[in-house]
């Protein structure tokens, strides 16, 4: 035969309106297939497809599917013994198909709208009171402290205090030296140069040391413990907790958010001290100030109210990356997916809400004149 | 009559296997640190068999179906899977063999993010992606009803099946590309022994009707005695015997005695002999 590719679906109308199939009948040749079967303008009455070498699922579907279309009996349709089993199995399954039905519309698109906003009311809801179920917990706990995890609690201030303070220190360092650089720039306009002091001091002790922190923290603390809770309830370990008559908050959360509460301070004074170091040292390098003449003028001109207004947001931003961490995870509903949603979820909401807080207070400290 | 080769040469054609054996292991040696899970083992899957792997905890079962399929690599030997080598890196050799086989693990490993239907149409997209829209619901469709689905498991996510809804699903996507070899981790575990039986027979059905290889790992006593060709049994780091299971539990080894003659065996040898479950 003088075909250049036999393993390609064909098909010829013998004699008498039969029509004869040859080759693979397969995925492969899906759209030969589709092809060969389109082309056939014949009025075929009979179908013989024992010369089709390979068939499988695709093959015998389309074959189906010709026979609806032109009004064939496909109980007629000649197939080679060994195909038979197959034949047979697919035309079982394939009789009734619903249609393909997906709504892109509009009202798709409100409905969504209207759910997220329902939705992100319930987060805030849900946030509240797991704030109050978790005070409720812990003033238990003041009641009975045996009941308290020590080991645990300690566990998670070394991940999440000691091990973040390389990365803390560095990362503050560098936005000190940063801000003394620029406002460098600007202060040597008016020879003013010695108020990098006040400007890196005053940034440091007020705003970005905790604010750094926070974020900072947000992003590897939050993370990590809605992942690691959330993984604990697709895994039905929490319920497990309860079943056994512990309670999740108390054995999970309460640890979690007291390490924060002990570290997030902590952490804020070593990003405030490295920021300053960081404006020292641009000082001493770059604007001709050296290290006494900075420390001087830090003593002379700085207040620690500076000082103790930083440090006073820092168990607040504990609280709040603690919270939404450890609610996130435990809203986790047992697919993989969700476990990386509520995790990017707990990230966007700390960071957001650590943000605002930080600007309603740094409003509120203005007016009061602290 | 000389049909002229492929004009890749070194990708056998689909589904040709030498002399009928469609998985050969050689010598295969596999090691976790310290541990020797597989020392030398050699393994012959048949073509068109259901082949039952059979050992205790940690006699690497699980890592012998992982070698095979190539997502794992062991320290020595070959394994040849359809005439193609399963440890070459060669993206034709892979391709050949990710085509031409099915996997089913142990809990479906739906991906959660899909509906069944986008699950079963994974495949056909990645390697078929010339496939009309209509031919590829349509097939995924059919796929769906020949593992027993009823049709409007489609649009659901795995998350809305039961346990023994999602290996279906599993299955149905195992078998989306019509591959010659399937791979199945543990089917029946997890099912309860009415699910299990319905899935005993699915797979026997499946694999007359569509011509499959199946490569099953089991700890079912009841799948071995019901639907499984020929047994291969995993001790002492490699395969000690693989014969049908009425030859097997003759052989004199402790681990198969008390595998095969323990009150669960016994038992589901006498429900094969008592009843008309098996063909």
């Amino acid at each position: 035969m003088a075909l250049p590719r036999p393993e390609t679906p064909s098909a010829e109308s013998g004699g008498g309106g039969t029509l004869r199939l040859r080759g693979h009948w397969t995925l492969a040749h899906a759209g030969d297939i589709e092809a060969t079967l389109r082309a056939q303008q014949d009025p075929a009455e009979e179908v013989d497809a024992t010369g089709v070498e390979r068939l499988d699922s695709v093959g015998v579907l389309q074959l189906l599917r010709f026979a609806d279309k032109r009004g064939l009996d496909f109980s007629t349709f000649r197939f080679r013994e060994d195909h038979r089993a197959l034949v047979d199995a697919i035309e079982d399954v394939s009789d009734d198909r619903p249609k393909k039905k997906r709504d892109y519309g509009v009202n798709a698109a409100l409905a969504r709208l209207g759910r997220k906003v329902y939705d992100n009311g319930r987060e805030f809801v849900a946030l509240v009171s797991f704030f109050g179920e978790t005070l409720v917990k812990l003033a238990r706990l003041l009641a009975s402290p045996r009941h308290f995890r020590l080991t645990s609690t300690v566990h998670h201030m070394e991940q999440v205090g000691l091990d973040a303070v390389p990365l803390v220190a560095l990362l503050s360092f560098l936005v000190g030296a940063v801000i003394a650089f620029l406002g460098s720039t600007v202060l040597a306009e008016f020879g003013a140069v010695i108020f990098v002091v006040e400007l890196v001091s005053i940034a440091f002790l007020r705003e970005f040391g905790v604010l750094l922190t926070a974020i900072l923290l947000a992003g590897r603390t939050a993370s990590a413990f809605t992942a690691q809770i959330g993984a604990m309830v697709s895994r039905e370990e929490v319920d497990a907790i309860r079943t056994l008559g512990l309670d999740p908050v108390e054995l999970l959360v309460i640890p979690r958010i007291v390490a924060l509460l002990v570290m997030l301070p902590l952490l804020t004074f070593i990003a405030m001290l490295a920021g300053l170091i960081g404006g020292m040292t641009v000082g001493a390098f770059a604007l001709e100030i050296p290290p006494q003449a900075y420390l001087a003028r830090m003593y002379d001109t700085i207040e620690v109210r500076h000082f103790l207004v930083g440090m006073s947001k820092a168990p607040v931003f504990a609280l709040v990356i603690g919270l939404i961490g450890c609610l996130e995870g435990l809203r986790v509903q047992g697919t993989a997916q969700s476990v990386g949603e509520r995790t990017t979820s707990s990230v966007v909401q700390t960071i957001s809400l650590v943000i605002t807080l930080d600007a309603f207070a740094a409003i509120w400290f203005m007016e009061v004149g602290w | 009559m000389t049909t002229p080769e492929p004009a890749s040469s070194d990708v056998p054609a689909r589904d040709t296997a030498p002399d009928g054996v469609a998985v050969r292991v050689r010598g295969l040696v596999t090691r976790f640190g310290s541990q020797t899970v597989h020392d030398g083992l050699d393994l012959d899957v048949r073509q068109g068999e259901i082949l039952g792997v059979v050992g205790g905890s940690g006699t690497g079962k699980s890592v012998l179906m992982r070698s095979i399929i190539g997502l794992r690599a062991p320290q020595a030997g070959t394994i040849d899977v359809l005439g193609a080598d399963a440890l070459s890196r060669d993206p034709e050799q892979r391709s050949h063999i990710e085509r031409n086989t099915g996997v089913l693990f142990q809990d479906g490993a739906l991906f959660s993010s899909l509906t069944v239907g986008e699950n079963v149409q994974v495949p056909l997209k990645e390697h078929h992606p010339d496939l009309s829209d209509s031919l590829r619901y349509e097939l995924s469709l059919l796929k769906i009803k020949l593992a027993g689905l009823p049709a409007d498991a489609l649009d659901k996510l795995p998350a809305q099946l039961s346990g023994g809804m999602r290996k279906r699903a599993g299955l149905a996507r195992a078998l989306a590309l019509d591959p010659p070899l399937l791979f199945l981790d543990e089917p029946t575990a997890g099912l309860d022994p009415i699910g299990a039986a319905a899935f005993d027979r699915l797979i026997r059905t499946l694999q007359k009707a569509l011509g499959l290889t199946v490569f099953l790992v089991t700890h079912d006593l009841d799948t071995l005695y019901a639907i499984c060709d020929r047994i291969a049994v995993l001790a002492d780091r490699r395969v000690i015997a693989a014969a049908p299971v009425e030859e097997i539990e003759r052989i004199d080894h402790p681990w198969i005695q008390e595998y095969f003659h323990g009150p669960r065996g016994r038992a589901a040898r006498d429900a094969r002999a008592a009843g008309p479950g098996a063909d």
